[in-house]
């Protein structure tokens, strides 16, 4: 298998803003890759490079070894992007929208590729109904239909799934899955981090433009490997400075990541002690949620204490 | 050459799907200029020795012709920047030389129809004569191609509907309303001769209009050469523009 998205040492700025700080990345062939980050991390503007909607102001991009300035033609047939906005040209038709996104990449007479991706994305029954009429997840649909309707080796989703409900979410997920198995490399961003949990082999987490965590999933996992605690105190509660320090507040709870079973009895302990009453408690496996929050706090981030 | 000939099927089918608005009002509109002009001026005025209402039909027809071309170009690319929809024509493969080819070719070629809509109303009213058809045809296709370049660089430059409109009404309206489409520049004063004779829009009409009649206020092979220069400079403009990627690449 070779590189099929090599990143060197990309920077962008816009004004002041430091987009992307340095970012090196190497994707190989195959892979279902996520890339994770809060917004504003620079995800976005990191796909936009590869795709050339952006350019970099140092370092270089390629795809499956063609570079994305000076050989862009040959790296954007190879490239197929879904763009995160939801956006459609309003004149046409979903067949004549697909025809003509085939032809812009030199692909003539694509009806039959057309209609299986129809089929698959179930837009069959709306082949022939105007963009303006289709609802948001559909009109998110032709958007995934578009980037593929050249065969891409190289798929690149941009939070594909915001606004789409579950049922067709899971159908996009095998139609993608398919084609992963069947050789495509595919580059996924997220807010749904189950999503990347059971999709992605690995991941990398961006913030304020630097890759944070580069690594497997499951290592990302096993790395944040243990259980989390969440709980709500009744108030007036206030932590005592040890535990707060270990705390995170997640949707109003505090958050505390151990590293087994047995650390439970003695931070149960702890906040009998402090004189904490437990309003609620959760206990759960560590998760990619997890694994995010940990990563981004150990870069630096404002996390908010209890 | 299928990306430049999808984009080139794409913008016309575009404004093809629109014609009622695109092609049929502006053929409305040179109607009621022609029937307003003519009837106040027809009995009175002579140019060159031609009949008002034939001297003005040649005229009409190459203002609606460049002003729609302009249109065209402009407001595709304002439309797709504002929705966002303008990133399916800069994500695949187009060099930007097929991208500036298909959006000019596609505003003349709208240009082209609404000309040929007007002259085709107009001709109930007075049949002009053909003496020279190639220079007609050269003046309408480089003049569509001239404001479908323009209307590029308008549509790139613009980032809001009313800054095109800004643009539209106060440089391409002038230009084409004061060049001479209603009017023989020897009618006015000898300032305004002067000052016409820098609008290039001028010698579009001038040329077209000596395809029609074998008359013109200046020499044809000179309007040709304005015209020609004009296309070239406005040309590497907007492919300086296209290029550079300009408020299309960030």
């Amino acid at each position: 298998m070779g590189v099929a998205v090599a990143i060197d040492r990309v920077e962008k700025h816009f004004a002041s803003l430091q987009a992307l700080a340095g970012v090196s990345l190497q994707i190989e062939e195959g892979e279902f890759f996520g890339l994770l980050g809060p917004n504003g991390a620079g995800k976005t503007t990191l796909i936009s490079c590869l795709a050339g909607l952006s350019r970099p102001d140092s370092g270089s991009l390629t795809v499956l070894g063609h570079d994305v300035v000076s050989d862009y033609r040959a790296a954007r047939r190879l490239l197929g992007v879904v763009p995160q906005e939801l956006v459609f040209d309003p004149f046409f038709s979903v067949r004549e929208t697909l025809r003509i996104q085939s032809g812009y990449f030199g692909i003539r007479n694509n009806d039959d590729w057309i209609d299986e991706i129809l089929a698959n994305l179930d837009l069959g029954a709306k082949a022939d109904t105007n963009m303006r009429r289709l609802s948001g997840g559909m009109k998110r649909r032709v958007l995934v239909a578009q980037a593929l309707v050249h065969k891409p080796p190289v798929i690149v989703l941009d939070e594909p799934t915001a606004g789409v409900d579950v049922e067709l979410r899971q159908g996009l997920w095998q139609f993608v899955r398919r084609l992963n198995r069947d050789g495509h490399t595919v580059i996924l961003t997220t807010h749904y981090l189950e999503e990347a949990e059971s999709l992605c082999g690995r991941i990398a987490m961006l913030k304020q433009g630097r890759v944070v965590a580069l690594d497997s999933t499951a290592n990302l996992l096993a790395r944040f490997a243990g259980q989390t605690v969440s709980l709500r105190l009744a108030p007036p509660a206030v932590l005592p400075q040890h535990l707060a320090a270990r705390a995170t507040l997640v949707d109003g709870s505090c958050t505390f990541h151990l590293a087994g079973a047995r650390d439970i009895e003695p931070l149960l302990a702890d906040l009998r002690q402090a004189g904490c009453v437990i309003e609620d408690l959760r206990l759960t496996q560590t998760d990619l949620e997890d694994v995010f929050l940990g990563v981004m706090q150990s870069a630096g981030s404002n996390r908010s204490r209890c | 050459m299928t990306g430049f000939r999808t984009l080139l099927y794409k913008e016309v089918l575009r404004f093809w799907k629109v014609s009622f608005q695109t092609i049929a009002a502006p053929v409305l509109t040179a109607l009621l200029y022609l029937m307003i002009f003519s009837h106040v001026l027809e009995a009175h005025v002579q140019v060159h020795g031609i009949a008002y209402t034939a001297f003005l039909i040649p005229g009409l027809v190459m203002m609606s012709a460049l002003q729609n071309a302009f249109a065209n170009s402009s407001s595709s690319l304002i439309q797709s920047k504002v929705t966002g929809s303008v990133v399916f024509v800069l994500l695949p493969p187009i060099s930007y030389g097929e991208f500036f080819l298909a959006y000019v070719v596609a505003a003349m070629l709208r240009g082209l129809m609404v000309g040929a809509g007007v002259l085709l109303v107009t001709v109930w009213f007075a049949v002009p004569a053909v003496k020279a058809p190639l220079w007609i045809l050269a003046f309408v296709v480089l003049g569509g191609a001239i404001m479908g370049a323009l209307g590029m660089i308008a549509g790139i430059w613009a980032d809001k509907f009313d800054q095109l409109a800004g643009f539209q009404n106060f440089l391409i309206m002038p230009l084409t309303m004061l060049s001479g489409v209603f009017y023989s520049i020897h009618s006015l004063p000898d300032f305004w001769q002067q000052v016409s004779h820098f609008n290039p829009v001028f010698y579009m009409i001038d040329g077209f209009r000596f395809g029609f009649f074998g008359v013109s206020d200046v020499a044809p092979e000179v309007s040709l050469t304005v015209v020609g220069t004009s296309f070239a400079l406005v040309s590497a403009a907007t492919l300086l523009l296209l290029r550079s990627g300009y408020k299309l690449r960030s």
